[in-house]
């Protein structure tokens, strides 16, 4: 006779339980959901989730979630303190020193210590690990950094030391303002030694991952989904409201976007052209916000190029034909931005120079453009042929047969257009092989310079062979001045005039996404999100 | 028939050598590299990626090396795309899911394919001839790709009766639909197979005479008909076993399913030689044994077949 009692006992604890769960927001004090569990799709398998070797965006989010760096970012990409709890500089910029709170802890109860952090950015840079994204220490300018990856140097000569367990000193090779916002970034997150030295690469396997973050990852099936759950050890715990996240993996957008309809997902991205008629549908649940990213044309300016693209009046005129309406309204229709300069708008303290091209009217644009070309000596009687290349996609193919249908309607240039394989067209435009070439850049961290550092003659990115004193010059002094802001304005006007790259839009966030679910960090422009900010509220 | 066995097992070593050379050769010779990526890398840093796989060896080198490592110590090295996984997690991970869905995929199509097929021969230019020949023409022009999102559609989001997607452990609400997405065609094909070469065994002189001593019918299908008709069907089952178990693409980009098929493509999209060469062993080792399988049933069933 004591099962009945036994069990209406554990029916009132279950309830008790219940009750205990709904509780409401600590600071908004809304009613919150019973279930936090956040399901969300991402396109691909992500290469790695060991921070150092870490490279694509949706690998970076779960680093994020389940390790935590010195200095995070908040919804509007603001810094704040993570495992440092503040930082000070000295006055020319090249010494920081950060200091570590002394109550995180790894989650097998380790506590975080500037040690984890020297070591890991020691293998960051080690050539043995040789992690593909070691050039974002190069950007950081730590003191020997090439030297080291160069393999002329040990990897302990790198400027970075633990003067004791909570603080850490960074030494640069130049003076540089921004340092502090990349270490927001997931390569220079702590590793825990022991366990990296027990396991090998397969220290990031769920059996045998310690983090510091405000997840551990339970569970990864690759190709399928990968599985995080709350770390108890973490030091803000309590503050955490999302139990459980995971990420599925389904390549194609409208199988997503149709798991998504029904039930299956929390958020999701929309493919393109179908923002309108989902927003329509479901006007809670489409969400556009701007990106710090930008999709442009490149103009090669080397010898293997057409002679006319040497032209600055055609390379205008090409800039200037480009409706962007079209394409941001009637192509992709997602909120997107027409570009009439590199660095997106949403870019923090950039001021856009005054260009007059952005004021015209279409037709006055059509009209200075042939203007250009009849000066330039192009016209009807000797037409310009030109290459297009891009890589194989379905928005990419729709922007070049539009671009190049304006191109010819306006100015008669004929665009053959080459659709490539990623890879190959890699090659093809680290050889020079093209006229014009489609590329896509989101700066890695929110600064001009992120941007325009791409348009320096130096820069491996840079392989349209565009080179100006100026342009060098300025960027050169960007880095150690405090306010650069009105150089990167000046950078924007000489390549308005130079135009050796064609801006075409700035991309929006365009996602489907729960409308319980709270606090989606739509002005972090460059989504840097941290699951333990979100929330469900009941509905 | 022992020492046939043993001499086309023995062909098979070179033959995996000659593709495994072949594999390697035409891959390195695509454009492009693992570690090309949208933003270059600096030389120095491609430098130490390069010297870690052993990419700056000559071909011969690192082709030698492979065949080493893979038949000493059966180790198909590491993933040059998932720096925390080697290739033969790779395959141990997504194998068992493609073999799971595919062999189920493979006995449904079998079945009823091989149902249809019987079923519209005996009953030739009946009503049931029209529907067989009908379903199964309906489901050859319904490629998977088409076939995947109708189903999605319906069960998922329409009826809500089913996940659209992924594979949990290969529970069974998961695997519906990847069967019926796999099998539909290939069922139509051994279908359609099943009923000429029936219908030719069922014109043929000795079931005729079969029939003049008043056999009754049922026995002349199976005893004497079957087995002759089983043939052409047998040829094309072996290497469509093979296909089905080394996965579909589109099943496992539409279902998420986490197969070897995607990894298959991803890998040489990625340029991920390792993992590329490790699928292209195994299916090339799958394919030399099943065809092997097939002569033997061959000759197990055809008498005039000598091994």
């Amino acid at each position: 006779m004591k099962t009945p009692a036994i069990l209406s006992m554990t029916t009132a604890l279950t309830l008790c339980a219940t009750v205990a769960m709904s509780a409401n927001h600590p600071v908004t004090n809304e009613l919150l959901s019973d279930e936090q569990v956040f399901t969300y799709r991402i396109g691909d398998e992500f290469a790695s989730i060991d921070p150092q070797m870490s490279e694509d965006v949706d690998g970076g989010a779960i680093v994020r979630d389940i390790f935590e760096g010195l200095m995070n970012q908040d919804a509007e990409g603001n810094l704040v303190p993570g495992v440092a709890t503040h930082f000070d500089a000295n006055e020319d910029k090249t010494v920081y020193t950060f200091y570590l709170r002394d109550d995180a802890k790894w989650s097998d109860g380790t506590p975080v210590t500037a040690g984890d952090f020297e070591y890991s950015w020691k293998r960051f840079v080690d050539p043995a690990t040789a992690s593909p994204y070691s050039w974002f220490a190069e950007e950081m300018g730590l003191v020997n950094v090439s030297a080291i990856i160069a393999g002329d140097m040990e990897a302990s000569e790198l400027g970075v030391t633990a003067l004791d367990d909570h603080t850490l000193e960074v030494r640069l090779e130049t003076s540089m303002g921004h340092f502090p916002l990349m270490t927001t970034s997931e390569p220079t997150f702590p590793s825990p030694r022991w366990v990296v030295e027990e396991f090998g690469s397969s220290w990031t396997k769920p059996e045998n991952i310690v983090s510091n973050g405000a997840y551990v990852l339970s569970e990864h099936v690759p190709q399928e989904k990968t599985v995080r759950v709350r770390n108890a050890m973490y030091w803000n715990n309590d503050a955490t409201i999302i139990d459980r996240v995971e990420a599925l993996v389904i390549s194609d957008e409208n199988a997503a976007l149709t798991r998504y309809l029904a039930g299956e997902l929390d958020r999701t991205e929309v493919p393109t052209g179908q923002f309108n008629s989902l927003s329509k549908q479901h006007p809670e649940e489409a969400i556009s916000f701007p990106r710090s990213c930008a999709y442009y044309y490149f103009i090669n300016m080397t010898d293997s190029a057409h002679p006319a693209l040497l032209d600055q009046r055609v390379r205008e005129a090409l800039y200037l034909t480009i409706n962007r309406e079209v394409i941001t309204n009637a192509i992709l229709q997602g909120g997107e931005f027409e570009a009439y300069t590199f660095t997106p708008e949403a870019i923090s303290n950039f001021v856009p120079p005054e260009n007059p091209a952005a004021e015209m009217t279409q037709a006055e644009r059509i009209e200075r453009a042939r203007a250009l070309m009849a000066e330039a000596g192009y016209g009807p009687d000797n037409p310009i042929e030109l290459d297009l290349l891009y890589n194989t996609s379905e928005t990419h193919r729709k922007i070049a047969i539009a671009v190049s249908q304006m191109w010819k309607q306006a100015l008669g240039v004929e665009i053959v257009l080459q659709n490539m394989e990623w890879k190959t067209f890699l090659e093809a435009r680290s050889n020079q092989e093209f006229d014009i070439g489609r590329a896509g850049w989101c700066g890695p961290y929110n600064m001009a310079s992120s941007f325009l550092d791409l348009m320096s003659s130096t820069h491996v990115y840079n392989d349209a062979g565009y080179a100006n004193d100026e342009v060098d010059a300025l960027l050169d002094a960007a880095k150690t001045t405090d306010d650069p802001s009105e150089s990167f304005t000046r950078i924007e006007q000489v390549l308005a005039q130079d135009v050796p790259i064609l801006p075409i839009y700035h991309y929006a966030g365009v996602y489907m996404m729960d409308e319980s679910l709270q606090n989606w960090p739509v002005g972090n422009v460059e989504q840097k999100w941290y699951s333990r900010e979100l929330y469900f509220t009941a509905e | 028939m022992l020492t046939y066995i043993l001499k086309r097992l023995f062909y098979a070593i070179p033959t995996l050598l000659i593709l495994i050379v072949f594999s390697f050769v035409l891959m390195h010779s695509a454009p492009g590299g693992p570690f090309s990526s949208d933003r270059p890398l600096p030389p120095e840093v491609l430098a130490n990626l390069e010297a870690k796989y052993h990419l700056t060896d000559p071909l011969w080198k690192q082709i030698g090396r492979y065949v080493y490592d893979v038949v000493f110590h059966f180790d198909f090295g590491p993933s040059f795309q998932y720096k925390d996984r080697t290739v033969n997690e790779i395959i141990a991970q997504g194998f068992p899911v493609t073999l799971t869905y595919g062999a189920i995929s493979f006995a449904v199509a079998v079945i009823a394919g091989c149902a249809l097929g019987m079923t519209a021969a005996l009953n030739k230019n009946s009503v049931w001839d029209y529907l067989a020949v009908g379903i199964s023409i309906g489901a050859q022009v319904l490629p998977n790709f088409v076939m995947a999102p109708i189903l999605v559609l319906i069960f998922t989001l329409w009826l809500g009766w089913l996940p659209g997607g992924g594979w949990n452990g290969g529970q069974w609400q998961y695997l519906i639909m990847p069967v019926i997405a796999l099998s539909t065609s290939f069922m139509a094909s051994i279908a359609r197979i099943m009923r000429s070469s029936l219908l030719e065994v069922m014109h043929s002189n000795f079931i005729r005479t079969a029939r003049a001593k008043g056999i009754p019918a049922r026995t002349i299908l199976f005893r004497h008909a079957l087995k002759p008709a089983m043939l052409p069907v047998i040829s094309y089952l072996g290497p469509t076993f093979v296909v089905m178990i080394t996965g579909s693409v589109v099943i496992d980009l539409y279902f998420t399913t986490g197969g070897i098929g995607q990894a298959f493509v991803n890998s040489a999209l990625n340029r991920d030689y390792a993992v590329m060469m490790g699928i292209t062993i195994l299916i090339g080792t799958l394919t030399i044994f099943f065809n092997l399988l097939v002569d033997i049933l061959y000759a197990w069933i055809d008498p005039k077949i000598k091994l």
